[in-house]
Formats: structure tokens, sequence, C-alpha cells
């Protein structure tokens, strides 16, 4: 079986499964654990659109 | 009656001692097994499942699989990434899977997701262990 996942897909998927392991093991209660997860996601994907931009006006 | 008490306590440190060496090693042969044997099921189980996901959708991408060596340093440190995942990194040698060629951008992709699987793994079980110590909840 092969997957074929384009970049933005591959980005998220690694972004969701990190910042459940990154809530788990940063964090103590679940409230807390919830917090950090979505706070590392929205960063984990930010990043990639900030970089992806970054990329843009280099190469212009 | 506090010859009781002493050996009550005696009792649990070496329990919570013999935990602390056995959760990490359960935790990174089964990634999250460190967290279920210590009764933090739902922990436990979204850790496998974030964990064992990464590693096989990396499989499923054609990744590439490092073995030991002595190589280049990125070769070596791919190898060390590997190991963090445990079972399943001994169960894809065993089979000998994630041995093709990267021949496209995916794959590559698939070869980090599974060192990054591993690192991840690193991590689930040093939680493991603080928790086996009494450090974290």
């Amino acid at each position: 079986m092969t997957i074929t996942l384009n970049h933005f897909s591959a980005a998220a998927v690694f972004a969701l499964f990190a910042s459940v392991v990154f809530a788990i093991t940063h964090r103590d209660t679940t409230r807390d654990m919830v917090r950090y997860g979505l706070y590392c996601f929205v960063m984990f994907l930010g990043g990639v659109f900030v970089a992806g931009w970054a990329m843009w006006v280099l190469r212009r | 009656m506090a010859n009781s008490t002493t050996e009550k306590r005696i009792g649990q440190a070496q329990a919570t001692s013999v935990m602390s060496v056995v959760a990490p090693a359960v935790g990174w042969l089964i990634p999250g097994a460190g967290h279920m044997m210590q009764r933090r099921w739902i922990r436990g189980l979204l850790l496998f499942v974030s964990i064992a996901t990464l590693f096989v959708l990396g499989l499923a991408m054609q990744g590439r699989i490092y073995k030991a060596n002595g190589g280049d340093i990125l070769d070596i440190l791919g190898f060390v990434g590997d190991v963090g995942a445990g079972g399943l990194y001994i169960v894809t040698l065993a089979m000998d899977w994630g041995q093709g060629a990267i021949a496209f951008a995916t794959a590559d992709y698939g070869t980090k997701f599974m060192i990054v699987a591993g690192l991840l793994n690193f991590i689930a079980v040093a939680d493991a262990y603080h928790i086996a110590i009494g450090k974290k909840r």
C-alpha cells in the first residue's frame, strides 16, 4: 500500500500528531493539555504558512 | 505500629523504583504502554495512536528505515530517531519493510515521519518515567 500526501497535508498530519504528543507530555491537567495541544497545532500550521510566504517572497 | 508504617513506606518505594524502570521500558517497546500500565488509559491510547499512525504513514509513503551504521552523521542520527519507535522499528526491520530507494518527495516525508515518531516516543518514555517517580500526575 502506498500513500501519497501533498506537502500541506503531510504538514497537517505531522502537526496533528506531534501536537497530541506534546500536549500530553508537557502539561499536567486535561484542560491545560487541550489548550497546549491546540496552541502547538496552530503554531505548526502557522509556521507552514509563514515559511511558505517567506519562500514565495525570496523566489521573486 | 511504627514498624508497620516503615515497612509500608519501604514497600511503596520499591514499587515506585520497579515501575520507574518497567514503565519506560514497556513504553519504548509499545508506544503509550508505559502510561497505560500506570492507569493513564486515555493518554496512553492517544500516544499509541499518534506515534503508531505517524510511523505507519511514513512506511506507507515509502519512507526509508535506518539501520545501525557508523557512517554519515545524518545516517547515525536517523538510526537513533528510528530506534525510538521501539517495537514498531523492530517489526519493520524483521519484516524487511522500508528498504526502498527514495524516488520522490513524499518518500522523503515518510522517512522523516518515522524518525519523528521515534523521537516523540522518546518524549513519551520520559513522561512515563516522570509519572512513575511521582514528578508528574
